[in-house]
């Protein structure tokens, strides 16, 4: 008896003890990031030693990563891991200081708002890549090019057949990306310029491998992918006449893209900020960017603010 | 006497006991930190909407809008929660009957090669991966059912057919377990009364062994209800109600794979998101007392 009285204590002591960790992390009071600061740095030319932590856009990953192999190649001392989890949960991450560095599809100000927005105004925000997305269609479609009036009244459902903008009889059928997406956000704000409900019957999937294979597959499908992942499975459509190249995008006269951000919280600390300046250097930009089908940063002409508002360089 | 035991020196053997006793209480102690503090994690960020009055319980339940990007921000949850309901009792409509086929065929058929046989095979079935389930599912049941049935193919019913195999071997494994321990004297005595091998399974052994056979069919819509990767990849995930087995539909689990990771924590999307994980593990609850009421049933 006195065995199991004492027992129940302990077990009552030790939920308490978790549920208000439990409570803290909700607040997200702990704070991983300091504990990054470099160990070393005297004099000039020294060796960066630290680590860095990096999660967020899948989409942005694999190009991360590779820059983050290299340079840690380059400095023995750094160690560099990169996470997925999507946009939303990087900005989470790097703003309540559990990363170093948050990658995002879209501006932080676009997914922390509200209540959110003073953690947004103390992110710094590091562009170091242009993702452009074009409209994709199946290839028995029977359409090269679709005006943007086209394309807003058929991802609203008031056009539902081919045939109303010079294709095959064939009914349209759009696989979309979830309304949570910056893949999506970024086609609606710059290809489509307004919002779009999801339509009944309308399909959603979550990557693009999923979006190509299906939108191949389905007759009659119209969907969006970035530039890197168009291939002959799909019908790549030009957008009010103009065709989604690499050329087209950085002079800007194509103007679905929008840029991969690597957010810090506060300005970076030395180790992070030396990789960032290398995610910007012509050894990343014109090799790791542009072999994996992202567009440098660096090469684009015009250039746009967190309003959409488009400036030429 | 006591004082007597008291004085004696301590023996190995005992310190043994003492020591196996601590550290299984020490595993159970853990155990049960663990689950209470996820219940609590997942409840206090479920009901987080609903105490800051940012959406209604009752419009969360049974709101058919679900638009958290919009203007006028909607989160009704009822497509995901009745494509979850749908996808699962169709998944145990057409995985029970084959299911405790196999388990009968294994147990009363052919014990003997049948078993050698079949049971490698199911076992396999639940080692394969849930992404393999779902590719598989999206090259050949939705091509399948786009060209037999109108629609694409993808929906309620690819989602079902998936999920069916999926939990094929949850149900057979628990169906051949209650049908092997019968004891031996019941079908005996019926054989012995004339009975045929079909009457006696008919008759004596399914009614017999119904409640253990329910268990297995509750543990695979357990499973079926908190699968997620495969379901995801052919229901098409279109946030309505479906009007048709053949046309894109939500379930809980397939929208929170979906929109976790683009959302922030502490956002009102984010929030709902975590209701759906709520009312997931809720269900999950309701799943698992079902099992202890027909273990409780379950006599033979």
């Amino acid at each position: 008896m006195q065995f199991r009285k004492s027992w129940i204590m302990a077990l009552a002591l030790t939920s308490v003890v978790a549920l208000s960790a439990c409570g803290n992390s909700n607040n997200g009071g702990n704070n991983a990031a300091a504990t990054n600061t470099p160990t070393e740095n005297s004099g000039s030319g020294a060796e960066l030693s630290g680590s860095i932590l990096a999660s967020g856009s899948t989409a942005l990953q694999p190009l991360v990563e590779q820059a983050a192999e290299s340079f840690m190649d380059a400095n023995s001392g750094v160690d560099i891991q990169v996470q997925g989890g999507g946009s939303g949960t990087g900005l989470t991450q790097v703003a309540e200081g559990q990363v170093d560095i948050g990658n995002s599809d879209v501006f932080a100000e676009e997914k922390l708002k509200d209540a959110d927005a003073e953690k947004a105004a103390a992110l710094v925000d590091h562009q170091v890549a242009v993702v452009a997305i074009a409209a994709v269609s199946n290839p028995d479609a029977g359409v090269d090019n679709l005006t943007k009036q086209q394309l807003v009244d058929i991802f609203t459902g008031k056009i539902t057949n081919w045939s109303e903008v010079g294709g095959a009889d064939q009914a349209i059928q759009i696989i979309n990306r979830p309304s949570s997406s910056g893949t999506r956000a970024t086609f609606e704000a710059f290809a489509l310029g307004t919002k779009t409900e999801d339509l009944q019957g309308s399909v959603q999937e979550d990557s693009s491998g999923t979006v190509k294979k299906m939108i191949g597959e389905t007759p009659g499908a119209i969907g969006y992918l970035a530039l890197s992942y168009l291939d002959d499975t799909v019908k790549t459509l030009n957008y009010d006449g103009v065709e989604p190249s690499v050329d087209n995008v950085v002079s800007g006269d194509y103007p679905v893209w929008a840029y991969q951000h690597m957010y810090t919280n506060g300005e970076p600390n030395e180790v992070v900020k030396a990789f960032l300046d290398y995610m910007l250097t012509d050894e990343v930009q014109n090799g790791d960017v542009v072999e994996l089908g992202y567009i440098p940063a660096s090469a684009m002409q015009v250039s746009r603010d967190v309003d959409g508002n488009v400036t030429k360089k | 006497m006591r004082g007597k035991t008291n004085t004696k020196k301590i023996e190995k053997h005992h310190i043994e006991d003492m020591v196996g006793r601590i550290y299984m209480s020490l595993c159970v102690l853990l155990l049960i930190v663990i689950i209470v503090s996820m219940v609590y994690f997942v409840a206090s960020k479920g009901i987080a909407n609903f105490i800051s009055g940012e959406v209604k319980l009752t419009d969360f339940l049974f709101g058919t809008k679900w638009a958290p990007e919009a203007d006028t921000p909607s989160y009704g949850a009822l497509p995901f929660i009745s494509g979850s309901f749908l996808v699962t009792l169709l998944a145990a409509l057409i995985a029970s009957p084959l299911s405790i086929c196999a388990a009968l065929f294994m147990t009363e058929i052919v014990p003997g090669w049948g078993k050698k046989l079949l049971q490698p095979v199911i076992e396999l079935l639940s080692g394969i991966p849930s992404v393999v389930y779902g590719f598989v599912g999206l090259s050949v049941i939705v091509p399948f059912l786009r060209d037999t049935f109108p629609g694409q193919g993808i929906g309620v019913a690819a989602g079902a057919l998936v999920l069916s195999v999926m939990i094929l071997p949850t149900i057979t494994s628990v169906a051949a377990d209650a049908l092997a321990s019968l004891p031996q004297n019941l079908k005996e005595s019926s054989f012995a009364l004339g009975a045929t091998r079909w009457q006696t399974i008919s008759r004596v052994i399914l009614p017999t062994t119904m409640p253990a056979i329910m268990t297995g069919v509750v543990l695979g819509m357990a499973r079926a209800f908190g699968e997620a990767l495969a379901v995801q990849m052919v229901i098409g995930n279109a946030p309505f109600v479906p009007r048709s087995l053949f046309e894109s539909a939500s379930t809980l689990t397939s929208v929170i794979t979906l929109s976790m990771g683009n959302t922030t924590m502490g956002s009102t999307i984010n929030n709902a998101l975590w209701s759906m994980a709520l009312v997931l593990m809720l269900m999950t609850f309701v799943f698992v007392l079902l099992v202890r009421m027909l273990e409780r049933r379950n006599k033979i």
